[in-house]
């Protein structure tokens, strides 16, 4: 690049040599990218798909494990409370999922995510009880709309929170307060802040950053109120304003299951008050006989059986398919499903895609031998 | 080689229709299985193979800058043919064919690969997965019986131009991956049609495989050439690109040819292949029309564990890692059924299959005739039947036949 300034001729024709010199290299490694040689030696380099590499994995709690992970160079930094998806390698498949950044953004540039271990959850297993150091993940930046506000001076606020959705706002919190070695780190922008956090758990061993949570509490950071199941009781909405008695002037942020964030909007709209909620896992795809098919691009809707192919029954509503051996061994028929689950006809295999736990693309299935198990939208 | 139903004995007569379904049912039970442990360990693999590979190209090629120096030139060029052998077999090969599509990385998968081949991933995946491993060895619709250039079949009317199949052979395996290209296209029959008549697909795909070829040939003959000029390499490196790319293709070739070409490998009259093939059926036909290639691992490798045809037939899109060990159920299941299961050395196949080219290039029986001493008499009736028109040569065949006929009876009368 140096030399392209050098010639000071402006942006214009430096751009023109500097796409000449990609052609040139992409003409040197035909039909690969020259990327796909870089990879090799250096994943994570700024111009790469988003990478990062796990550098440590630090047990919270016998199922939940804090993952600290070393982006790669095009990282565009989070806001506290923002969430990236993160895709990783179980058993050969790529999977992927949203987490919470529960840390910084910190000095060394290091992000963490936080995963409790679902009973079942194929990638929260894999990355409590077996991610390894060195690990190479795929990500895409930060997003997420449950943040603080800009201007937080003399705030008053309610953060309430259910297992593991503390996570995000574990990372509002410890932005705010960062923990050291010597105790909780008072700044200036936090000073007059006001932070009341009802946090919910099925019991005290089962909660994931209990001990943050009583470090900021007991450092009067914040005003910790803790409930667990089996001690209290499950926490009914109508007992918040008696357990948070100043409820009327906070601003709430709530993360947890979709009971509660239901409930707890209704609450909150019946008296007027300000309310923030995340929600992860809002779909779940549970596998059927049969269901409408919406060819997306097409813009064809198919109510199908159980036993029809999607092909099959594409091509009789006079849909053009990419079609070729028809006996699912050419792989000419394959295309993306955004959201849905398909069974396999040959095995009874189901295969599903759900929005934000799969490939951005989707999955790709053989529509020669796929039947619908459920609804499904796929990118044709 | 006759097609299956023109046998004297077919040899999957002593099979009932309970028996072709029972086979079926156990191959899926065998395929099963494979699908169920595919994981981590497969994973690892194929990405291992694709990163030692990308390092032993760009290696290769580095050397090659320097190749105006012999002992480089030497070392450069074998890693170069290796690494190409690699990209094709082991692994263009089986990700196009869906093999590691259930990964979902979209860096190796079926819908996004492209090879350094002259022809297209797409082109090639529908002449080759589509359309060679649904119709498998059924003569007029599996175009890989003799590319559309060879007489494979002694059913094939004999003309004198066959004389040089041998010969067209030898060319096609020096430039296969050109050969392959053309074949893809369906040259021959498009070329036949008058230019405004060519159908838009044929039109697009021409261009595209010409675009490639295009690509190819600016990496291989050019760029890297190019490249190599400071050190005073341009042409050294230009005979090594192309001393990678033949060998490349005569080493494809000849694993190719062993998968099919091989003596003893049954061929399928259109006709007797139902429309409602099952899958027990289609299993069958699989089973007889693949030859295997005995070897080592480096030999299974750098066949692109082509060296198991058969079971890369019955399965496709398994991951090649595994074939080594569907194999032996897969033969079992043969015995079992008392089925030929064609395997050999790779001298023996590549050599079979070369006899087969020969002998077919010659009319029916003409070889099997010749011996050191009637030499010269069979070559002066060679000469008459290549010089003497349909006539002469229908009178031969006829002799062909009495002759065959009373062989026949005579064996009858024998026993």
């Amino acid at each position: 690049m140096a030399l392209l300034e050098a010639s000071g001729r402006g942006s214009r024709p430096s751009n023109r040599l500097a796409d000449r010199v990609v052609r040139l290299v992409e003409a040197a490694t035909t039909p690969l990218l020259p990327a796909d040689y870089l990879d090799l030696f250096a994943p994570l380099r700024s111009g790469a798909p988003l990478r990062g590499r796990i550098e440590q994995v630090i047990p919270e709690t016998r199922d939940a494990a804090t993952i600290v992970i070393r982006p790669g160079a095009d990282w565009a930094g989070h806001v506290p409370g923002q969430y990236i998806r993160l895709g990783i390698d179980v058993d050969g498949v790529r999977q992927w999922r949203a987490y919470s950044l529960t840390h910084g953004p910190r000095a060394d540039g290091f992000i963490s995510i936080t995963v409790k271990a679902v009973p079942g959850g194929v990638v929260s297993n894999h990355l409590v009880h077996e991610a390894q150091r060195g690990t190479l993940v795929h990500l895409e930046q930060a997003t997420g709309d449950f943040v603080l506000p800009d201007d937080l001076a003399g705030r008053k606020l309610l953060f309430l929170t259910a297992g593991s959705g503390v996570t995000p706002v574990i990372g509002m919190l410890r932005n705010l307060f960062p923990v050291t070695d010597t105790g909780v780190l008072k700044l200036e922008r936090s000073d007059d802040l006001d932070i009341t956090v009802v946090h919910v758990a099925p019991s005290e061993p089962d909660s994931i950053f209990i001990q943050n949570l009583r470090e900021l509490g007991e450092a009067d950071a914040i005003n910790l109120i803790a409930r667990y199941d089996d001690e209290h009781g499950v926490l009914a909405v109508d007992d918040l304003a008696s357990l948070v008695p100043d409820l009327a002037e906070r601003t709430t942020y709530a993360c947890g299951p979709a009971g509660l964030l239901d409930a707890l909007g209704a609450h909150h709209t019946e008296r007027g008050l300000e309310l923030f909620t995340e929600q992860f896992r809002p779909v779940t795809i549970a596998a059927g006989e049969g269901g409408t098919v919406v060819l997306e691009k097409s813009g064809v809707e198919l109510d199908l059986d159980g036993a029809t192919t999607i092909l099959d029954a594409a091509e009789q509503a006079g849909v053009l398919m990419p079609s070729g051996c028809r006996m699912g061994i050419c792989m000419g028929c394959v295309l993306p499903l955004r959201e849905g689950a398909v069974r396999d006809l040959r095995n009874g295999e189901i295969t599903t895609a759900t929005p934000g736990e799969t490939n951005t693309g989707g999955v790709s299935i053989q529509t020669c031998i796929s039947a619908a198990a459920g609804p499904c939208h796929i990118d044709h | 080689m006759t097609t299956i139903t023109r046998k004297e004995t077919n040899p999957t007569a002593h099979l009932t229709e309970a028996d072709v379904e029972q086979v079926g049912i156990e191959l899926d039970a065998i395929r099963q299985d494979i699908i169920d442990s595919r994981g981590a360990k497969d994973a690892a693999y194929i990405r291992k193979v694709v990163d030692a590979q990308r390092k032993l190209e760009l290696g290769s090629r580095a050397v090659l800058l320097a190749s105006a120096f012999p002992p480089a030139w030497i070392a450069g060029t074998i890693g170069l043919s290796i690494a190409k052998i690699l990209e094709n077999m082991e692994i263009g090969h089986n990700v196009m064919h869906g093999q590691w599509d259930w990964m979902r990385d979209p860096k190796i998968h079926s819908t996004t690969w492209e090879w350094d081949n002259a022809s297209t991933a797409e082109g090639w995946k529908h002449s080759h997965n589509q359309v060679h491993h649904t119709y498998t060895n059924i003569v007029g619709k599996d175009n890989d019986l003799g590319y559309g250039i060879m007489r494979v079949d002694e059913d094939q009317k004999w003309y004198p131009m066959y004389l040089g199949q041998p010969l067209w052979n030898f060319i096609n395996a020096c430039f296969f991956e050109y050969g392959i290209a053309a074949y893809d296209l369906e040259l021959g029959k498009n070329l036949k049609v008058p230019k405004a008549k060519r159908s838009e697909a044929f039109k697009r795909n021409a261009k595209n495989t010409l675009a490639k070829i295009r690509r190819q040939a600016t990496k291989d003959y050019v760029v890297h050439p190019a490249l190599s000029i400071p050190t005073g390499s341009f042409l050294p490196t230009l005979a090594a690109n192309f001393t990678a790319n033949l060998v490349r293709n005569l080493w494809t070739h000849s694993v190719i040819m062993c998968g099919h070409f091989p003596e003893g490998v049954e061929t399928f009259e259109k006709k007797s292949i139902p429309a409602n093939e099952t899958r027990g059926e289609w299993y069958v036909r699989q089973m007889l029309g693949s030859a295997n290639i005995s070897g080592s691992k480096p030999m299974h490798l750098m066949t692109g564990n082509l060296s198991f045809q058969i079971e890369h037939h019955l399965f496709p899109d398994l991951p090649s890692n595994r074939y080594s060990e569907v194999a032996p159920k897969v033969q079992a299941l043969f015995e079992k059924y008392d089925l030929n299961y064609h395997s050999a050395s790779l001298p023996r196949q590549v050599g079979s299959a070369w006899h087969k080219i020969v002998r077919l290039s010659l009319p029916n029986g003409w070889l099997e005739q010749t011996n050191v001493k009637n030499a010269p008499q069979q070559a002066g009736l060679l000469w008459k039947l290549a010089t003497g028109g349909p006539k002469v040569r229908r009178a031969y065949d006829a002799a062909q036949r009495r002759a065959e006929n009373q062989r026949k009876a005579a064996a009858l009368t024998a026993a």
